[in-house]
């Protein structure tokens, strides 16, 4: 039996798998999924991975098979695309709106990012808005986060760093 | 080719054998903040040495994948600069080897990215952005210790004398790194040495640390020729896949 998914279906039902470690947001939001093609026989998603040593990937790649299953895709393949890498400007706008919504400051563009001493402006807190921020550590709870803390109304709080 | 193997192990397993070492500052760092980093950054590192050691099976076409390369190898089969297998030491020695070793593949990413194997291209691409954060957070960490206290700076000293005559390794020439550079595959570790200086002398001065004199000692670990502590290390990585072989989770 022929795949009974559109393209367009199947980037709607993209667009309803969370990222597993910040599900207020979809893979598709989150700009990893690159390309989407439907065959006769099979659906294929091209994936591009945020950062090399992500845990998340494997848990995306299976939730993405069984969301496109239930959908009706009667086979699907994942492919990975390494180049061009993954950046936080791919992020869908609608995206980084959820993320502040959720506490988490969204990334700047990137921009240069070429210079080794390059400390990026502080984020103003997602909670009261006090731009004057302090940077905790530049690894937070996941491998794309950042760990701050606004000193006006005490909170720590988590930046999704620009790469 | 067989040097173009060679050549991705050899940046596969700095990756993987610097992540493993990395890792066991997991509940042992001196913060929460610096446990999260150091096992964020080996983490990417592991991630580096999934592609890299994937593609190296590839090349290799016998059948061997990413686990098998990994974990069901024997000690002279790696293919590591030494430098990266060390003991950790303290956090200095740590943080130090994290710079030195950051500001290598910062500069071997960059000239890999013009690589005419376009997967290292694309792995380079990528890695990049990774190494720029670690080299960031170690050189910020080691001007605090070089310039700190008396105790950090007698510390980061020891640590830059202990480790330095291991990096001679990176870049003594040898007739793999010129193979795979004649066919034009990608860029020979040699030719980075002046720009990983670049980098890393302004940061050690920065960090008030004198560089000590290069000596003649040169490690072997990327022939295979390790030190004593490659045994132990294989020996807790390895201990998974060798008991349960095949093993998942």
């Amino acid at each position: 039996m022929v795949s009974m998914l559109t393209e367009a279906k199947a980037w709607e039902v993209l667009a309803q798998v969370p990222d597993p470690e910040i599900p207020v947001i979809s893979v598709t939001e989150l700009g990893i999924v690159r390309e989407v093609r439907v065959s006769n026989d099979a659906i294929t998603v091209i994936l591009t991975p945020t950062y090399s040593g992500c845990p998340a990937t494997e848990v995306i790649e299976h939730s993405i098979r069984t969301a496109l299953a239930e959908a009706g895709a009667q086979s699907v393949r994942l492919e990975t695309r390494l180049s061009p890498a993954w950046t936080t400007d791919w992020i869908q706008p609608e995206g980084a709106e959820k993320l502040r919504r959720y506490g988490i400051v969204p990334p700047a563009p990137t921009g240069d990012m070429h210079v080794l001493r390059f400390q990026p402006p502080a984020p103003a807190c997602p909670r009261c808005g006090e731009k004057h921020t302090e940077r905790l550590s530049e690894f937070g709870s996941t491998a794309c986060k950042a760990l701050y803390r606004c000193p006006a109304c005490r909170e720590p709080f988590e930046y999704f760093k620009p790469i | 080719m067989q040097e173009h193997f060679e050549y991705v192990l050899r940046i596969g397993d700095n990756a993987l054998i610097h992540g493993q070492r990395l890792s066991e500052w997991c509940g042992h760092a001196p913060a929460l903040e610096e446990d999260l980093a150091l096992a964020n950054i080996a983490l990417d590192l592991t991630g580096q040495a999934r592609l890299l050691l994937t593609h190296a099976g590839r090349l290799e076409n016998k059948g061997r994948d990413e686990d098998q390369l990994a974990f069901l190898r024997d000690e002279g089969e790696y293919r590591n600069v030494t430098l990266v297998e060390l003991p950790n030491g303290d956090f200095a020695q740590t943080i130090l080897r994290l710079f030195l070793f950051a500001a290598f593949q910062n500069e071997l990413w960059q000239a890999m990215q013009a690589s005419k194997d376009d997967s290292l291209a694309a792995i380079a691409e990528k890695s990049l952005k990774e190494s720029r954060y670690h080299l960031r957070h170690s050189t910020d960490w080691l001007v605090r210790l070089g310039d700190g206290t008396e105790e950090s700076h007698a510390r980061a000293q020891a640590a830059l004398d202990a480790l330095w005559p291991y990096t001679a390794e990176f870049f003594s020439a040898d007739p793999t790194d010129e193979a795979v550079a004649a066919a034009g595959v990608t860029v020979a570790w040699s030719v980075l040495e002046p720009r990983w200086q670049a980098a890393v002398l302004p940061v050690l001065r920065e960090a008030t640390l004198p560089i000590p004199e290069r000596s003649a000692f040169r490690s072997s670990g990327r022939f295979g020729r390790h030190s004593e502590h490659m045994g132990y290390l294989l020996a807790e990585m390895q201990y998974m896949q060798r008991a349960y072989p095949g093993a998942q989770w």
